[in-house]
C-alpha cells in the first residue's frame, strides 16, 4: 500500500479515539439505565434492574414504539413509490431538468427541520384546515424520505445502464412487464437500502414530527422528549434508548449484506 | 421536444397551484372583534353559554399546569385524576404546559376541552374566542368558592364568568441550603447580588418574568415611578430589561419545564432562582437540599381559572372535571401537592396539615390582593395612567428575546 | 416520463413548495399581540424588525458561526477516520467500522443530547475526567452546544467522505507515489481535491442541521439562543407565526444560496 507505516498508525490511533468519543455517551446512557439514583449522579453508586423491569411494562413506551413503527413503515412505502418513480423518470432527462428536480427532491432534507415542520404544520392546520393526525405525520416524513430512495435508485440505474431493458423490449415485452421482470429485480437491493435509511430517518425524527403531530399521537421520539426530565420516567427512557442502539445493529448489518456496501448505499453515492 | 413541453406544463401547473395555495395562506378567526386595546375595552366574541349538562362523552382532554392534574405518572401516590375517571366515566388525557404562552397557543388548536389558565392567559383566550363563558349554575361547588376570586378582571367580562377559580399563589425564591448561606430574604439575591452565585442563577423563561424585575425596581428604585409591574412605559421597560440583562450574565439556564429546574438544582448547576412551591417539594422528595421563601419585596404570582374551550369536543365531561377539581377533597389534594391557596376553602378541613390554609392565607382577601398576579400587559396602562402609552405583550416578548441575547 | 414524474412532483410541488410559499406569505402578515390571531394585513414589519433589531442580527451571525464551526470540526474529525476505513482497514474491519459508525445514528438524538447534559453537568463525567488536570467541565452554553452538535452530526460527515474516498482507485495513490510524492503530498494534492465534493455534501447536512437546531440548545445550551430557538419560541409559545415565518426565511435563503454554490462542485450527487 502507498501509505506509510507511521501515517497508518496515526490514522488507526485517531480512529480509535474518535470511536471512543462517539460511544462514550451511549455507554453513559446504558450505564444510567442501571443507575439506581434517579438523578443519574456520576459515578453511579448502585446498580439496579428495576428500570428495565419498568420499561418492559411501560404502556406509554410501547404505544409510542408502535406508533413510530407504523408511521415509519407507511412513510417508507410512500417514499419508495415516489422515489422510484422520480428516479426512473429522470433517467434520460435533459441535464437542466434533472438538476431542478434533484434540487426539489433534496430540499425537504436540506432545509432545516424547523422550517419544514413549520411550513407543513401551517399548511395542514390553516390552509387545508386538516387537523393533525397520524396521516399528517406520515405525509411530512414521506416528503423528506423521498430523497434517500431517489438517490439510491438513481445510483443503481446509472450503474446498470439501459441495455437490459432495451433488450427486453426488443424481445416484445411491454414497459410494465419490463419493469416487473427486468428493472425491478435489478433495483431491489437499492430499494431495500434506501428503504432502510428512510425507515431510520423517520423513526428518529423529532423536529418535523413535533409540528405535525397532534397531542394524541406520540411517536417514540416525542414520548422520549416528554419523559426526559420526569424523575420517574427518565431512567425508563435510558432503557429504551439502550435497547434501540443495540437493536439497530441488525438492520444496519442487513443493509450491509444486501447491498454489498452500506455506506455507498446509504449515501446513494455513485 | 416532448420533454420540454411536459416540463413546461408541469411547471405551469405547479405555479398555478402554488399561487392558489399562497393566496389562501393563513386564515384568521372570523368571529373575533378584538381591538388591540385589550382587556378594559373589548367585546368578547359571541360564544354560546352551555345551558344544561348532558350525558358525559366518555373522555376529556385537559391542558394543565404541572401538578394540577396528577394521574400517578409523576408519583404513584399522587393521583386525583383516576378517582375522577371512575366517578364521572370520563377518561382523562392530561397535557402539561410550561408557560401561559404555550397554553394560549395550544388552546388555539381546539384540541383541548379544559385549561387551567392564569391571569395572563385567560383574557387572551376570551378575546380570541377560544374560551367559552361558564354557566356557574351547572357547577355544584361554585357556591363554596371564595367570593374574592369571583367576578374579577381576569376571569370575567361584563359580569359573565368565563371560568371557575382554581387556586392562587405566589412565585417564590428557591435556594440550595448547602450552598446559599445565610438564607436569602430579598430578591436582590438574584438581581443586584446575583454575582455571588455567578453561573448558577436560574429564572423563569417567559416574557412575563419581566414583571418580576419590575416589581424589584418598584421597591428598590421608586424614582422610576412603577406603580404596577404590568404597567410599564417604555422607559420603565428599558430599566427592567437592563436589570435582566445584568442578571443574564449570571444565569446558568432559564427554565420553563418545571422538571428541568428540579434537575438543575439536583445536579448543582443552579443554586438559586425563582420557583413554584411544587418544584421545591418535588426536589425535596428527591433529597435535594432546597428551601423556598417569599422574599420581603413580595412577589408576582398567579390566580388560576379553569376554563372550557369554545370548541370543546367533550363539554359535559369538561364541566364534570371543573366541578370535580373544585370539590373540597380534590382542592385539598391539589393545594397541598402544588403548594397554593385553594379557591374552595372547605378544603381546609381536609388538608393533611391542619394549618395549611393559614400558612397560605387562603381566606385572607387582603393578603391575596397584595400578590401581583400574572396579567397580560396592554397598551392602556393598567395602573390608570392615561398620559403615556404602556408597553404591550408584543413589546415584552421582543424585550425578552433581547434579554436572553 | 411526464407521467412518471407527475406523482412525486405533485406531492413535492404542492405539499412542500406550496407549504413553503404559504409560510412566506404568512411572514408578510401582521398579528394581534393580545389574542395571537393573525391579521391579514400586508406588512413588511416582521422583516423590518428582523433586520433592524440588533439581537436578531446577533443571533443570526452566532448561528451561522456555530454552524460553520461545527462543519469544520466535523470535517477535520471525519477525514482521518474515513481515510482509515476506506484505504487502510481490511475489508472485514471496514465492514465492522461502517456498522460501528452507523449504529449511533439509531440512538435517539434526544437521548444523546441528554446524555451530554448529564456528562457536562456539575460533577458529571467531563468534570470527573477533567478534575485531575485541574480543569472543569465547560458547563452549559455555546461551547457545549457546539460540542454536542459536532458530536451529533459526525456520522453524517463520515459517511459521504468515506464513500468518496472509497471510490478513489488505489492506482491513483500508486501513480502519485511513482511520481515521487510522499504520503502527505499525495493526500494534499491528489486526494483532497477529489474528495472535496464529498466533504461539501456532508457539510450540507451539518450546516443545515445546525442552523435549524433548537433542541440541543435547550438541553445543553444554558442561556444561549440560536435561530432555531427564535423560530420555535415565536411559532409556539409567543404565538407570533408571522414573525416566526419571517425568521424562518433566513435559514431557507442561506441554505438555498449554499446549495446553489455547492451545485458547481458536484456535491449534490453525493447526497
Amino acid at each position: 500500500m502507498r501509505l506509510s507505516r507511521g501515517l497508518r498508525a496515526t490514522l488507526l490511533g485517531f480512529t480509535v479515539v474518535v470511536l471512543v468519543v462517539i460511544y462514550t455517551p451511549l455507554v453513559v446512557v446504558v450505564l444510567n439505565s442501571f443507575n439506581a439514583d434517579r438523578t443519574f449522579s456520576w459515578p453511579p453508586r448502585r446498580l439496579t434492574l428495576h428500570w428495565w423491569d419498568l420499561a418492559a411494562h411501560s404502556e406509554g413506551a410501547r404505544a409510542a414504539l408502535w406508533t413510530s413503527l407504523e408511521v415509519a413503515a407507511l412513510a417508507t412505502v410512500i417514499s419508495l413509490v415516489l422515489g422510484t418513480l422520480a428516479g426512473l423518470a429522470l433517467r434520460r432527462a435533459r441535464f437542466f431538468g434533472r438538476s431542478v428536480v434533484s434540487l426539489v427532491i433534496v430540499l425537504p432534507i436540506a432545509l432545516p427541520g424547523i422550517v419544514t415542520g413549520l411550513a407543513l404544520s401551517n399548511m395542514f392546520t390553516t390552509v387545508l384546515g386538516v387537523s393533525l393526525s397520524i396521516f399528517t405525520i406520515v405525509v411530512a416524513h414521506a416528503t423528506f424520505c423521498i430523497v434517500t430512495v431517489f438517490n439510491n435508485v438513481q445510483a443503481r440505474l446509472q450503474r446498470l445502464g439501459g441495455n437490459l431493458e432495451q433488450a427486453s423490449m426488443d424481445l416484445g415485452a411491454g414497459p410494465f412487464t419490463t419493469f416487473r421482470l427486468v428493472t425491478f429485480p435489478m433495483l431491489r437491493s437499492a430499494l431495500l437500502a434506501g428503504g432502510l435509511l428512510s425507515f431510520g430517518l423517520s423513526f428518529d425524527e423529532i423536529v418535523v414530527t413535533t409540528f405535525t403531530a397532534s397531542s394524541r399521537n406520540q411517536t417514540l421520539p416525542i414520548w422520549i422528549f416528554q419523559n426526559l426530565f420526569r424523575p420517574n420516567q427518565a431512567p425508563v427512557v435510558n432503557v429504551v434508548a439502550a435497547v434501540l442502539v443495540l437493536l439497530s445493529a441488525v438492520p444496519i448489518y442487513l443493509a450491509q449484506r444486501l447491498s454489498g456496501d452500506a455506506a455507498e448505499a446509504m449515501t446513494g453515492a455513485r | 421536444m416532448r420533454t420540454t413541453t411536459t416540463q413546461r406544463l408541469t411547471a405551469a401547473a405547479g405555479a398555478c397551484l402554488l399561487a392558489l395555495v399562497a393566496g389562501c395562506g393563513t386564515s384568521s378567526d372570523d368571529e373575533t372583534t378584538t381591538d388591540a386595546d385589550g382587556a378594559a375595552a373589548f367585546t368578547p366574541p359571541d360564544v354560546p353559554l352551555q345551558k344544561s349538562l348532558g350525558e358525559p362523552e366518555g373522555r376529556v382532554s385537559i391542558l394543565a399546569w404541572p401538578g394540577y392534574a396528577e394521574d400517578g405518572s409523576t408519583d404513584k401516590s399522587v393521583d386525583w385524576v383516576t378517582p375522577f375517571e371512575e366517578q364521572s366515566g370520563c377518561q382523562a388525557d392530561v397535557k402539561y404546559f410550561g408557560t401561559s404562552d404555550e397554553a394560549v397557543k395550544l388552546m388555539g388548536t381546539g384540541e383541548y376541552d379544559v385549561v387551567s389558565a392564569s391571569g395572563d392567559a385567560s383574557l387572551r383566550l376570551i378575546a380570541s374566542g377560544d374560551a367559552a363563558p361558564v354557566n356557574t349554575d351547572l357547577l355544584e361547588n361554585y357556591g363554596d368558592i371564595e367570593s374574592f376570586l369571583k367576578d374579577r378582571a381576569w376571569n370575567s367580562v361584563e359580569d359573565q364568568m368565563y371560568g371557575v377559580p382554581h387556586g392562587w399563589g405566589a412565585n417564590l425564591l428557591m435556594y440550595n441550603t448547602d450552598v446559599v448561606k445565610p438564607a436569602p430574604t430579598s430578591w436582590s439575591a438574584v438581581f443586584d447580588d446575583a454575582s455571588v452565585y455567578a453561573g448558577k442563577v436560574t429564572a423563569y423563561d417567559s416574557p412575563i418574568y419581566i414583571a418580576d424585575a419590575a416589581l424589584y425596581l418598584m421597591k428598590h428604585r421608586p424614582e422610576l415611578g412603577i406603580e404596577d409591574p404590568y404597567a410599564l412605559d417604555e422607559d420603565q421597560l428599558a430599566a427592567a430589561v437592563d436589570l435582566l440583562k445584568k442578571q443574564n450574565e449570571h444565569v446558568s439556564e432559564y427554565w420553563s419545564d418545571y422538571l428541568k429546574e428540579v434537575q438543575a438544582f439536583s445536579t448543582g448547576d443552579s443554586v438559586i432562582g425563582t420557583t413554584w412551591e411544587v418544584i421545591a417539594q418535588v426536589a425535596q422528595g428527591e433529597d435535594v437540599p432546597v428551601e423556598a421563601v417569599l422574599p420581603e419585596e413580595g412577589s408576582t404570582g398567579w390566580s388560576d381559572t379553569w376554563m372550557i374551550g369554545a370548541d370543546a369536543a367533550n363539554p359535559n365531561c369538561g364541566y364534570a372535571w371543573m366541578d370535580y377539581i373544585t370539590s373540597p377533597k380534590a382542592q385539598a389534594a391539589v393545594a397541598e401537592y402544588f403548594g397554593e391557596a385553594p379557591a374552595n376553602t372547605r378544603a381546609c378541613e381536609l388538608t393533611s396539615d391542619a394549618k395549611f390554609c393559614d400558612a397560605y392565607h387562603a381566606t385572607d382577601a387582603d393578603y391575596a390582593d397584595q400578590i401581583h398576579y400574572w396579567t397580560t400587559p396592554i397598551e392602556q396602562c393598567l395602573d390608570g395612567r392615561s398620559d403615556v402609552r404602556c408597553t404591550d405583550y408584543g413589546d415584552w416578548t421582543q424585550a425578552w428575546t433581547e434579554v436572553k441575547g | 416520463m411526464g407521467l412518471l414524474l407527475a406523482p412525486p412532483m405533485l406531492w413535492l410541488g404542492v405539499a412542500y413548495l406550496g407549504a413553503l410559499a404559504a409560510l412566506f406569505v404568512t411572514s408578510l402578515w401582521g398579528q394581534n399581540s393580545f389574542t395571537g390571531q393573525i391579521e391579514r394585513v400586508w406588512t413588511l414589519d416582521n422583516f423590518r424588525d428582523l433586520f433592524s433589531i440588533e439581537v436578531y442580527r446577533t443571533i443570526t451571525f452566532r448561528t451561522l458561526g456555530i454552524a460553520a464551526l461545527v462543519t469544520v470540526v466535523d470535517a477535520v474529525l471525519a477525514f482521518p477516520i474515513a481515510l482509515y476505513m476506506a484505504k487502510v482497514a481490511s475489508p472485514r474491519l471496514r465492514r465492522l467500522l461502517v456498522i460501528a459508525v452507523l449504529m449511533p445514528l439509531w440512538a435517539s438524538y434526544l437521548v444523546k443530547a441528554y446524555a451530554w447534559r448529564g456528562m457536562l453537568s456539575e460533577g458529571g463525567l467531563i468534570a470527573w475526567l477533567a478534575a485531575p488536570f485541574g480543569l472543569d467541565s465547560p458547563g452549559y452554553g455555546l461551547a457545549a452546544t457546539t460540542l454536542v452538535l459536532a458530536y451529533l452530526w459526525l456520522p453524517y460527515m463520515i459517511l459521504p467522505i468515506y464513500a468518496g474516498l472509497e471510490r478513489l482507485p488505489d492506482s491513483l495513490f500508486e501513480a502519485s507515489a511513482d511520481l515521487g510524492g510522499r504520503a502527505a503530498t499525495t493526500l494534499r494534492r491528489v486526494v483532497l481535491p477529489m474528495v472535496f465534493p464529498a466533504v461539501v455534501a456532508g457539510s450540507v447536512f451539518t450546516f443545515s442541521l445546525s442552523m435549524g437546531d433548537y433542541i440541543a440548545v435547550r438541553i445543553v445550551g444554558g442561556t444561549g439562543q440560536l435561530l432555531g430557538n427564535v423560530v420555535y419560541d415565536n411559532a409556539g409559545a409567543a404565538n407570533n407565526l408571522p414573525f416566526a415565518a419571517a425568521v424562518a426565511t433566513v435559514p431557507v435563503v442561506v441554505m438555498l444560496a449554499y446549495l446553489a454554490a455547492v451545485r458547481r462542485t458536484g456535491a449534490l450527487e453525493n447526497l
